[in-house]
C-alpha cells in the first residue's frame, strides 16, 4: 500500500473518541464502575489510567466506614455477588491521598459519594466542592447498607429531594446513580432530573441471595448481596434504554459490560458513556481494551463521533 | 513502564496426590519472583465462572516452573475443572500475588513450620528456602493420606498429626507439638481458622513470634474490591479502619496484628 493511500484512508476515517458528559469532556466514553476499581492505585500496575475517559472511585463517606462482616463476595453463574457494605477510608484521607494520586493521570476524576443521611451526602459534596475533582456520582442505590443508600434510591420523592439537597452544596456536575431494584426506572430517572441532576448512571447491582446447601447457610454474611456481571447485562441494557427515553440528561450505562460488544450495545441503547465493573476482576486491563475496541468498531462502521451512535438502535 | 498482566500459562504436569488433592506444575514467568507464602489467581476456561481462584504456591524452581497443590472443592467447581487439565493445556493466571512469609526472621532461630489440611502445601517452599537453627515441620492431615510427606522429610525434621490417628500423633498439629515436647522461637503457619487461633494462643503463651497465613473469599485478588478483609488490632493505614486486605496486605500477617 502506498503512503499516500494510507494517509488518505486515515483522514477519511478520523475517529473522535471524546464525549461530553454534563459539560465535562472525557477523552473516551469509558469509566470504571464504583467499588470495582478502588481509587485506581491497584489497577495502575496493570494499565495506564490515562487510557480511560474517567476513573470513578469507590464510594466515600464523610467518616471512615468499616463495612460488612465477611464473607463479602461470592461467585454466581455468569457473575458475582457482593455485600462489602461501602467500606471506605472517609473523605479526609481520600482527599489527602487518593485525589493527588489520580491527578497524576490524564483522566477525569469522578468521586462516588455515599452516606447514611442527607446530611452525610451534603457534607461530602461540600467538602469536595473545594477539591480538584471533575464530577460527583451520588450513590443512592447500594443494596448492602441498612440506612441511607437504597432508601433514597427506591422512592422517587426521596430521590428528588436528596438530589436537590446535594446540588445545593456541589460545585461539580452531579451524576445520580440509580438502582435497578425499582418498579419503574423511568420514574426514578425523571425524579432525579426534576431534582436538578446533571446526569444519571445505571444500573447498580440487583439484590440477590445465595445459599450453601451443604452447610444450609447463607453464603454472604449479610445474607443478601448485589448481583453483577454478564448475567445482568440484558437487564441493564433494557433499563438504560428506558431511562434514556425518559430524561434529557446524559446517561452513563453500566451493568455486566465484559467486552467491546457489550459496551456498544449499551451505547446503542442510549448510553452516552459506559462504566466497566465486575469485568475488572476477570481481566485487570479490560477497561483500556474496551476503550480501544470502541474506537475500532467506529472505524469499521464509519462513525466519526461517539455521540453519533448513542441511542441508534431501531 | 512495564505493566503487570494476566498471563496464559501451559500446564506441565498434573497428578492426584490424595482424595480431592491435586498437584499441578505450570510454566510461568512468575516462577522467577514468587516467594513462599504468596499465591496465584487461577482463572477457569469456563465463561460462567468469572472470578479467579486464589491458590497458594507450593513450589517454584526460581526459573520457569511453579507448582500448586490444591483441593477440589466439589462437583462442577472451578477447582474440579483445573483438576481435569493435562500437560499441554493452558490457563490464565495472575501471579505472584500477596506478601509471602518473612523468611529473614528465621535466621539463627528454632522454627515451627506448621500446616493443616489445604494449608500444608505453602509450607513446602517455605521449608525449602528457610535458613534457620532448627527446622521443625509440623503438618496435620485428616487421615493417612499424608501428601507431600517425602518432600517435607527432605527439608527438615517432620512431625505429623492425623485426625484419625493413622499416622503420627492422633489429633491436630498442636497435639503433635505437645506430644513431642517441641520448643521454638518463631512460628510460620497456614491452615484453617480454628488451627490458626490455637497456634496464635500457643505463641502468645510461649512468647514466640508468629506469622499466620489467612484465607477468605476473594474477588479481585489485587486489593481493590475489599472483599477479603480481616479485622486488624489497630487501625490500618490504608483502609483507615480496623480492616486489612488479605490479598494485598497479606495473606501472611503477624498473628498479634489481626483478630482471628
Amino acid at each position: 500500500m502506498s503512503t499516500e493511500k494510507k494517509i488518505g484512508c486515515a483522514a477519511e476515517k478520523t475517529v473522535d473518541m471524546r464525549v461530553n458528559i454534563a459539560g465535562v469532556e472525557w477523552k473516551n466514553p469509558v469509566t470504571t464502575a464504583s467499588g470495582t476499581f478502588g481509587s485506581g492505585a491497584e489497577f495502575s500496575e496493570f494499565i495506564d489510567l490515562g487510557r480511560l475517559g474517567a476513573v470513578t472511585t469507590k464510594g466515600v463517606a464523610n467518616v471512615p466506614w468499616a463495612g460488612n462482616p465477611t464473607p463479602r463476595v461470592a461467585e454466581v453463574c455468569g457473575g458475582m455477588m457482593n455485600a462489602v457494605g461501602l467500606q471506605n477510608p472517609g473523605i479526609d484521607l481520600f482527599c489527602e491521598r487518593d485525589i493527588p494520586f489520580l491527578r497524576q493521570y490524564d483522566t477525569k476524576i469522578i468521586v462516588n459519594v455515599c452516606g447514611r443521611s442527607e446530611k452525610d451526602y451534603c457534607e461530602v459534596a461540600e467538602r469536595l466542592s473545594e477539591e480538584d475533582v471533575d464530577m460527583l456520582e451520588i450513590n443512592i442505590s447500594c443494596p448492602n447498607v441498612k440506612e441511607g443508600g437504597i432508601a433514597f434510591g427506591q422512592d422517587p420523592k426521596a430521590a428528588e429531594s436528596i438530589t436537590k439537597a446535594v446540588k445545593r452544596y456541589a460545585k461539580q456536575p452531579v451524576i445520580m446513580k440509580l438502582s435497578p431494584n425499582v418498579t419503574s426506572i423511568s420514574e426514578m430517572a425523571k425524579a432525579v432530573e426534576a431534582g436538578g441532576a446533571d446526569a444519571v448512571s445505571l444500573i447498580n447491582t440487583l439484590t440477590g441471595m445465595k445459599i450453601d446447601i451443604h452447610r444450609r447457610r447463607f453464603v454472604l454474611a449479610n445474607k443478601t448481596g448485589g448481583v453483577s456481571g454478564p448475567a445482568i447485562h440484558p437487564i441493564a441494557v433494557r433499563m438504560v434504554y428506558e431511562a434514556a427515553h425518559a430524561v434529557k440528561l446524559p446517561v452513563i450505562g453500566m451493568g455486566g459490560i465484559f467486552s467491546t460488544q457489550d459496551a456498544i450495545e449499551m451505547i446503542l441503547a442510549g448510553a452516552d458513556a459506559v462504566s466497566v465493573g465486575t469485568a475488572n476482576f476477570h481481566n485487570p486491563a479490560v477497561t483500556a481494551e474496551i476503550a480501544e475496541g470502541i474506537e475500532s468498531y467506529m472505524r469499521t462502521y464509519g462513525f466519526t463521533r461517539v455521540s453519533d451512535m448513542v441511542g441508534l438502535v431501531e | 513502564m512495564a505493566y503487570r498482566e494476566k498471563e496464559t500459562v501451559r500446564v506441565l504436569a498434573q497428578e492426584c496426590l490424595a482424595d480431592s488433592i491435586f498437584s499441578m506444575w505450570m510454566e510461568t514467568e512468575a516462577a522467577k519472583t514468587a516467594r513462599p507464602g504468596q499465591f496465584i489467581s487461577m482463572y477457569t476456561n469456563d465463561a460462567g465462572k468469572l472470578l479467579p481462584r486464589p491458590i497458594s504456591i507450593c513450589e517454584t524452581d526460581g526459573k520457569e516452573k511453579l507448582r500448586v497443590v490444591y483441593r477440589v472443592t466439589g462437583e462442577g467447581t472451578g477447582t474440579e475443572q483445573f483438576s481435569r487439565m493435562k500437560a499441554g493445556d493452558t490457563l490464565d493466571i495472575i501471579a505472584p500475588l500477596g506478601n509471602g512469609f518473612p523468611l529473614e526472621r528465621a535466621k539463627g532461630r528454632r522454627v515451627f513450620l506448621m500446616g493443616g489440611g489445604i494449608g500444608v502445601p505453602p509450607i513446602l517452599e517455605l521449608a525449602k528456602q528457610m535458613e534457620c537453627k532448627e527446622k521443625q515441620i509440623i503438618v496435620g492431615y485428616r487421615d493417612g493420606q499424608t501428601f507431600l510427606r517425602e518432600e517435607f522429610e527432605q527439608n527438615g525434621t517432620l512431625y505429623i498429626s492425623t485426625e484419625d490417628g493413622s499416622v503420627g500423633t492422633k489429633g491436630n498439629v498442636m497435639d503433635a507439638v505437645r506430644e513431642n515436647g517441641l520448643r521454638g522461637d518463631i512460628i510460620y503457619a497456614c491452615g484453617p481458622a480454628p488451627m490458626l487461633r490455637a497456634i496464635k494462643e500457643f505463641a502468645g503463651d510461649n512468647h514466640m513470634e508468629c506469622y499466620i497465613s489467612l484465607e477468605e473469599r476473594m474477588a479481585c485478588g489485587i486489593g481493590a474490591c475489599l472483599g477479603c478483609v480481616c479485622q486488624s488490632k489497630e487501625k490500618d493505614p490504608h483502609s483507615n479502619v480496623k480492616n486489612k486486605r488479605i490479598c494485598k496486605d497479606g495473606p501472611v500477617f503477624l498473628a498479634t496484628e489481626v483478630e482471628i
